[in-house]
């Protein structure tokens, strides 16, 4: 069974394909990075092959093969859901080079090129949302290379600039509810600021303080920071 | 006075302006089991656009593979998908004795398809017992973690541990069956089964269940094979696939179990296919309990693989040195690579490893069942109300540790 795969494969493809082996009885068959896209289209429209199924796709990295040779290995495994085949496709991306993305052949390649960018730092050309998945968008470097250290740490990242973050809590220091529990007797004695220091404001209660305030202040680092956090101490005003 | 509808001119008019409302889910959502962060675009409570992303429990389980010996990545695999760490721990030995072609003693394999199949179980107990939970049947979560944990005293009596068990060896397992074994198992399968009458009886007659569950989350035939979905998933679909079958590994073949399939790839289909999968599973255990030999080795009779008995290292110049070579070196498959896969719980798992020829693995890729599964998500619930996500989330089983490795 297995055997015919390669063996149409070569009929089929000719020269395209590279080279054929089968070790411990998995069919791997190696392609030229040009002809990754048309492979894989074929392997998955030709009638007696139906590699429908998606399975995998990931990457080896060999830093020792350079100069001379590519430095990753591209693997791709598919099989057929129909007639119950599988294949390893393998082709070789030198450092820095692109390959072509598979997601117009198999919808499952979009998170797994994903991954191997992410891991790897290898560029899948025509990808439509080729970004970092596993890890964040700050971090320096790709992790599976084995030229990165595994006790690396990473540096600390600043918070990011989100647009319309205004929008969105912490508060300012004259909004919000403060994070202690309420006191419901002083609320219903009347002391609004208990609840919302907004309320506390309007209740003649609390002083309400403006930016500017804050910045001619002595304690201004003091306010500064707590202007992230609800609102100071009842009663201030 | 009421406003009047009659006083606007068309219906249009009594539409209020509105943009689509960008709401973060995660990644720490209580409704949600497993740490992921969806961002959703929602239009009232439709969902536009979703951009799931995966990653919080990324931990570097590939890289943390490339610093030890082959025996190392055991303790790794458990924390994979911690539902069911057997299936991961016999799924990394199976692929390292693929590429050292060995097979391990019949008992030995008896003895993986009993241990992975309760695995298998609790698996599914708790996908289908946490999902229900979240459409608020508390009571079927409580039955099924009841009898999940009975499955785990068996699995702590014969591992020694309740959930990262490190048990599976590569030619073998750590240790024989105790004496008790058959009879406690056959015990607890009995209350397997009596706790899966009683969650069916409970939900799939309530029609509030039914009606979260059906027609809901909705993957097509076509689109979850390109997706790569596998396992419950894509069975749920109508696809026959499962690894046991379609390509049998140790003694799957010698067992007469089905592969249950869905008709239609919704909610309601995953959590029948998990069911009766439960059931096939306490079917298989039964068949091997019988066939299953009393007596002989669990491991492969050769020093270069397996840890000499303790009795051989204390007192034997042999056992000595076959113990420090493979306590200090690890043992040295030949140069290659293999892809070596099984059915796990939530799908093919599969471990591509490759092999320098050193103690140590060059790489090992593990192929979580959960990612691509997991992929399939924003087809699922495009186009579906926000509170539909948590159904179909819950019945994808997106486990963190095996999904973000």
């Amino acid at each position: 069974m297995s055997k015919k795969v390669l063996d149409r494969l070569k009929k089929e493809l000719g020269d395209t394909i590279l080279e054929t082996s089968n070790f411990r009885g998995d069919d791997t068959a190696w392609v030229a990075p040009k002809d990754w896209v048309k492979v894989a289209t074929f392997l998955r429209d030709d009638d007696a092959l139906q590699m429908d199924h998606f399975i995998d796709l990931t990457a080896v990295d060999y830093p020792e093969r350079e100069p001379d040779d590519a430095r990753f290995d591209v693997l791709l495994s598919v099989r057929s859901a129909g007639k119950n085949h599988r294949l390893r496709l393998k082709t070789k991306v030198e450092a820095g080079a692109d390959l072509a993305t598979l997601t117009g052949v198999w919808a499952g390649a979009d998170w797994a090129e994903r991954e191997v960018y992410d891991m790897f730092g290898i560029k899948f050309s025509d990808h439509p949302d080729l970004r970092r998945i596993l890890l964040y968008e700050e971090f320096e470097g790709h992790p599976l290379l084995k030229d990165y250290p595994i006790e690396r740490t990473q540096p600390l990242v600043p918070y990011r600039d989100v647009e319309d973050i205004a929008k969105l809590p912490p508060f300012g220091l004259d909004e919000g509810q403060p994070f202690a529990r309420v006191d419901w007797k002083e609320r219903l004695a009347g002391n609004d600021a208990q609840v919302s220091p907004s309320l506390g404001v309007d209740a003649g209660q609390l002083r309400n303080i403006s930016d500017s305030q804050i910045a001619e202040s002595e304690h201004s680092d003091m306010l500064q920071t707590l202007a992230g956090s609800p609102a100071p101490a009842p009663g201030e005003g | 006075m009421e406003p009047t509808y009659e006083a606007f001119e068309d219906d249009a008019a009594l539409e209020l302006p509105s943009e689509p409302m960008r709401l973060n889910m995660g990644p720490a959502h209580p409704a949600v089991h497993g740490t992921i962060r969806m961002v959703l675009d929602l239009d009232g409570e439709t969902v536009q656009n979703v951009d799931v992303q995966p990653g919080y429990l990324h931990r570097g389980f590939e890289k943390s593979c490339e610093r030890g010996t082959w025996a190392q990545v055991f303790p790794y695999t458990d924390r994979l998908n911690y539902c069911s760490p057997m299936l991961n721990n016999v799924g990394f030995a199976l692929a390292v004795e693929k590429l050292l072609d060995i097979e391990v003693p019949e008992r030995a394999q008896y003895y993986r398809v009993i241990l992975g199949e309760l695995a298998r179980i609790t698996d599914h107990m708790i996908c289908n017992g946490a999902g229900a939970m979240e459409l608020g049947a508390f009571t079927p979560f409580l039955w099924l973690l009841k009898v999940r944990d009975w499955v785990w005293d068996v699995l702590e009596r014969e591992t020694g541990s309740r959930m990262t068990h490190s048990f599976g060896r590569i030619g073998g397992m750590a240790a024989p069956p105790t004496e008790t074994f058959a009879e406690d198992v056959t015990d607890l399968l009995e209350q397997v089964e009596k706790v899966t009458i009683e969650t069916e009886a409970l939900l799939l007659r309530n029609r509030i269940f039914v009606d979260r569950m059906q027609d809901v989350g909705i993957l097509s035939k076509e689109l979850a094979l390109s997706m790569g979905a596998t396992g419950p998933v894509l069975r749920s679909t109508g696809v026959d696939y499962d690894v046991r079958k379609a390509h049998p590994y140790m003694v799957y073949d010698r067992f007469d179990f089905e592969v249950p399939i869905g008709h239609k790839g919704d909610t309601y289909d995953r959590f029948l296919v998990r069911m009766e999968e439960i059931r096939q599973s306490v079917s298989i255990i039964r068949q091997a309990l019988e066939q299953m030999p009393t007596d002989g080795p669990v491991n492969v009779d050769d020093p270069r693989i397996v840890l000499p008995e303790k009795r051989e290292v204390y007192n034997t110049i042999e056992g000595t040195i076959a113990h420090f070579k493979l306590v200090m070196e690890g043992l040295k498959p030949p140069k290659g690579e293999v892809y070596g896969y099984t059915e796990g719980a939530n799908g093919e798992l599969g471990f591509f490893i490759v092999s320098d020829g050193s103690g140590t693995p060059y790489r090992v890729r593990v192929r979580p069942p959960c990612w691509f599964n997991l992929q399939g998500v924003r087809s699922m619930v495009m186009g579906g109300m926000l509170a539909d996500i948590i159904p179909t989330f819950g019945s994808i089983n997106m486990i963190g540790g095996e999904c973000d490795r």
